[in-house]
């Protein structure tokens, strides 16, 4: 799964940054049918985290009421320079990770 | 013979139900009561502190862009724990739940829905002094996500 995370730069120790996040899936809602008249499995990605230097700082369960090719924007505090590590995983059971360095001065 | 006046006023009359009923129909919906009780263990929900902002009209149900702000110093010990996000129209209302905590220092998520038709989102925030709080905002669907939905 492609994923794009985005975070500032650069950022000074407890600033509020935001960090964005989307990922290419179609969220496919389990309502639709394909050309031939087949009903399509529900797959969403239902769970995803987002980790902080290893501390859980967000987590997002979904359903199929959030667009395909999910984008989500929140906040964290800069602490310390270091990574973000985001995963996730569909109701396949196909995981996916992307990571995002941070540096913070001062 | 009816006056001019007592004329316009039974047509504004007429207009008046019209649209109420209309509008009963657009929001004619699931029950969120049962949902809402279980997120919050029968828990009081206040209105207010949270908000949603998202485009008064859609055209498009597919992807709406929606904003979730909620008024809260995100402090150590004064911070939002998490957001849900429900919808009465949608055939799975419970659309996402997003855990925050005190290192997010700002209360703010921005995301893309999939809403089936006209209707009025609900969030409901849970802080960590326990309170739920819920805000709601009404989008006007033209074209529904769910066209080919059973």
């Amino acid at each position: 799964m492609v994923a794009r995370v985005q975070v500032p730069a650069n950022a000074r120790r407890g600033d509020v940054i935001a960090v964005r996040i989307a990922i290419q899936h179609p969220m496919e809602t389990g309502f639709r049918y394909d050309l031939r008249g087949k009903l399509l499995p529900k797959n969403v990605i239902n769970s995803l985290v987002c980790r902080y230097n290893g501390t859980e700082i967000f987590r997002a369960e979904m359903g199929s009421g959030i667009a395909a090719n999910p984008s989500l924007q929140f906040y964290t505090v800069a602490a310390d320079s270091g990574e973000l590590h985001f995963e996730w995983v569909d109701d396949r059971g196909v995981r996916g990770e992307e990571r995002a360095r941070l540096v913070v001065s001062g | 013979m009816i006056s001019r006046r007592t004329f316009l006023q039974w047509m504004a009359g007429l207009c008046a139900l019209d649209a109420g009923s209309a509008r009963a129909q657009a929001v004619a919906s699931n029950d969120l009561r049962p949902l809402i009780a279980e997120l919050t263990s029968g828990a009081a929900v206040t209105v207010g502190r949270i908000r949603v902002e998202t485009p008064r009209l859609a055209d498009n149900g597919h992807s709406v862009p929606m904003k979730l702000v909620v008024d809260s110093p995100m402090t150590a010990t004064d911070y939002v724990s998490s957001i849900t996000l429900l919808s009465p129209r949608n055939p799975r209302p419970l659309m996402a739940k997003f855990m925050l905590g005190p290192r997010a220092g700002r209360a703010e998520i921005l995301t893309r829905v999939r809403l089936n038709g006209t209707q009025a989102v609900l969030a409901i925030a849970h802080l960590s002094d326990g309170t739920f709080w819920s805000g709601s905002a009404e989008v006007e669907v033209t074209e529904s996500a769910c066209l080919d939905a059973v």
